[in-house]
């Protein structure tokens, strides 16, 4: 299999998704001309004209709500956020109108659309700019809550949720663009089921649960938590919402012990979703209290080395397992 | 003005006591210095003697529970006091410190309990160490304890606080498990704390053998016909997948024997004898670490193939311990076989308040005299141990004599 990069899996992606549907069509600020503010539409304006790939205003409560009715009326619009964190202008738009519709005019109209752009922090973007959002959509029922760590997942993911007739939250990472992985070769048409979780990293000593950019520090730690003899299983949920917990119970009941890592703030979320379910499904199963290793509770700060130790680190993963492993 | 009488410390290094009995009961005058309860420490059973002068308004405690010191056991008083807002104020305590003796303000009064009732609660032995001395483990570590009949109590943790982890565990021998002594090595005696189950069978078949007058009646019965019998019905039965044992035609003619002996099925209740109009048999079943009575209901009004799948369902479930407390409780007859062991005849101890217990030995080949000739026989011996109280020799015999015949005649169990 090639390796491709995630930047370039989403946009084989939308090409091809785009190619196959005419109704498929992408919208936001710099996707055209510009090709992409981070380069996943590039190609694209040349491929498929100013109808079907727009440049729109600095105005994302407009161009998400006129993807929205467009959705309702038939086409099956991308929206490109810059990034998440400038969805808040148009936090009404996804949670009034792309997530209740479908229930509030009793399934007669679908909102088939997908929200995507790169989320959570990149590198000294601060405060206002470094948000991890998947708490505040995971939170909506009515949507889904995609996050995929891979460029494999991204491509079949992202693929899948331009086909869902539901309003989906596609969650990138400005620092995953640059990831290689490996992709089935061009035009092979894989298509990653929605709310279905990956087995990363077989062990038999701690699972650890992770996705996004943690998902890389967590696998990273895992290759040294074996140099000490502790096999840690890595499972990534690459849906958050619907959430599926079948792989991660059935690893809790084989290790006994579990770590979740996530980029997010430790209040609520996914992250605590996760916990949530698995003491009780897996309740006589768990020798160790679950733990979490998250964002710290803070604004994102500016300084490099402040930024490095609010996300989740190496070694805080590390000392995580150890403490549920009773390791010293 | 009443007072709550908590347990004392009885020995300097108890940490918990199990109340055995009361010697006193509610409604009784109490002097300083008589003796209220025994209980039971780490070192032996001592005294527990009264401080306070009065009547015993309440017993808070059943007999059988174990508490650490402190724990209300009793309230002690002036006749006829009001006590209301004592028993609110321990109500409440307990309800805010649910770590602390959980049954002991719950449950005052003892409803007269089986054996098998108590023995129900297993399960509960691992997790009822009380607050101070309470037994921090994972839910994994609980989980497994009660798989392997382990009392977390003996296990020393290495977590956390002392948390018990699944190491811990995992190197703790199951107690099935023994220590092999090298050559000429003399161990000390491997101490287990009994497990609540264990501690119910005791006190109450302690109590049945003390309190019961047992007597003893043996009947050696001609078992050819109703072998013969089940061999047949068995040859019918193969293609629908079901089997007889001998012991299901045995609860069977047992329970038909009842019906036509009724002052047999009866129980004695101090001041009452209840004579049952249902034939409920309890079948002793041998599980790990211990014995269960399920109860077959109605055994006279089943056929002998619904008594065989109930007594192979119910003594799975006794084995797997999961045996719910009604499946287990209100027999009225019990029978206990030891004959797969090749026991010839035994003599059971009365499960109360069942009046009496039918224990069944192993068939021998021997030879019989019939009539003038010397013939190959088969032959099992039944004895039945009951309550004096309510049958008494005669009528005993008489249930012996009807049980010989409907063995011998199994057609008779037609009737």
């Amino acid at each position: 299999m090639r390796e491709i990069r995630y930047r370039e899996a989403l946009r084989e992606a939308m090409l091809e998704e785009m190619e196959r549907d005419g109704n498929v069509f992408l919208m936001g600020e710099e996707v055209g001309h510009y090709q992409g503010a981070y380069k996943v539409s590039e190609g694209l304006l040349e491929q498929f004209g100013e109808r079907r790939v727009i440049d729109t205003p600095i105005a994302e409560a407009g161009f998400a709500g006129v993807g929205i009715g467009a959705a309702m009326a038939g086409l099956r619009p991308i929206i490109e956020f810059m990034t998440w964190n400038f969805s808040f202008v148009a936090f009404d738009q996804i949670i009034s109108n792309a997530a209740k519709v479908h229930a509030m005019s009793a399934g007669a109209i679908r909102v088939p659309i997908v929200f995507r752009g790169p989320n959570g922090a990149a590198k000294q973007v601060a405060a206002q700019h470094s948000h991890s959002c998947a708490p505040f959509y995971t939170n909506i029922p009515g949507l889904f809550v995609i996050q995929p760590s891979t460029p494999r997942d991204a491509k079949g993911l992202l693929k899948s949720a331009i086909r869902s007739n539901n309003p989906v939250v596609f969650l990138e990472g400005e620092t995953l663009y640059g990831v290689k992985g490996e992709v089935p070769d061009e035009g092979v048409d894989e298509l990653v089921p929605i709310g279905e979780s990956r087995l990363a990293r077989s062990g038999s000593d701690c699972t650890i649960v992770s996705w996004g950019r943690p998902y890389y520090t967590v696998l990273a730690a895992a290759e040294k938590l074996a140099e000490d003899g502790i096999e840690c299983e890595v499972i990534d949920p690459r849906t958050l919402r619907p959430l599926d917990t079948s792989l991660m119970v059935e690893s809790v009941k084989k290790t006994n012990r579990c770590v979740v890592v996530h980029e997010h703030w430790p209040y609520g979320g996914p992250g605590a979703e996760i916990v949530d379910r698995l003491q009780r499904e897996a309740f006589d199963y768990l020798d160790a209290p679950l733990e979490r290793v998250a964002g710290l509770d803070v604004p994102m700060p500016y300084a490099l080395n402040l930024e490095d130790s609010v996300l989740p680190t190496e070694e805080r993963v590390i000392d995580a397992v150890k403490r549920v492993s009773y390791a010293k | 003005m009443a007072k709550i009488i908590g347990l004392p410390k009885l020995s300097p290094t108890m940490e918990e006591g199990t109340l055995v009995s009361w010697d006193k009961k509610e409604g009784d005058e109490v002097e300083v210095d008589d003796l209220l309860a025994e209980v039971e420490t780490d070192k032996a059973t001592m005294e527990f003697r009264s401080f306070d002068r009065g009547v015993l308004l309440k017993i808070l405690v059943p007999e059988g529970e174990t508490l650490e010191p402190d724990v209300p056991v009793a309230i002690i008083g002036k006749a006829g006091e009001d006590i209301t807002d004592l028993l609110a104020e321990l109500a409440s305590a307990s309800a805010s410190e649910p770590a602390s003796a959980p049954e002991s303000a719950s449950a005052p009064e003892s409803a007269p309990e089986s054996a098998s009732e108590s023995a129900s609660a297993p399960e509960s032995a691992p997790e009822s160490a009380p607050a101070s001395g309470r037994v921090l483990s994972s839910p994994l570590v609980r989980r497994l304890a009660r798989e392997r009949s382990i009392d977390l109590r003996d296990v020393e943790g290495s977590g956390p606080q002392g948390r018990i982890v699944k190491r811990d565990i995992e190197s703790h021998p199951s107690p099935s498990v023994r220590a092999v002594s090298a050559p000429g090595e003399r161990l000390p005696p491997r101490i287990v704390r009994a497990s609540s189950m264990r501690r119910t069978i005791a006190r109450r078949l302690t109590e049945s053998k003390q309190s019961v007058p047992h007597y003893y009646l043996t009947i050696d019965v001609d078992i050819a016909p109703l072998s013969d019998a089940r061999r047949a019905m068995n040859a019918v039965l193969e293609a629908e997948g079901e089997k007889l044992s001998l012991n299901d035609l045995i609860i069977k003619a047992a329970a038909a024997t009842l019906r036509r002996v009724p002052e047999v099925n009866a129980s004695w209740m101090d001041k009452e004898i209840h004579y049952h109009q249902v034939v409920d048999i309890s079948v002793a079943v041998a599980i790990d670490d211990g014995l269960m009575t399920p109860v077959i209901r109605d055994a006279d009004r089943k056929g002998v193939a619904q008594i065989a799948r109930e007594v192979r369902e119910l003594a799975a479930r006794a084995r797997e311990k999961k045996l719910q407390p009604e499946q287990m409780t209100n027999g009225t007859f019990s029978i206990s076989n030891l004959g797969m062991f090749g026991i010839e005849e035994f003599s059971a101890v009365i499960n109360p308040p069942e009046g009496a217990i039918l224990a069944v030995g192993t068939i021998r080949n021997e030879p019989v005299v019939a009539g003038d000739a010397i013939v190959p026989g088969r032959r099992m011996r039944f004895t039945m141990s009951c309550d004096h109280r309510v049958i008494d020799g005669a009528t005993g015999a008489k249930f012996m004599a009807a049980l010989k015949k409907a063995l011998e005649e199994p057609a008779m169990m037609l009737l």
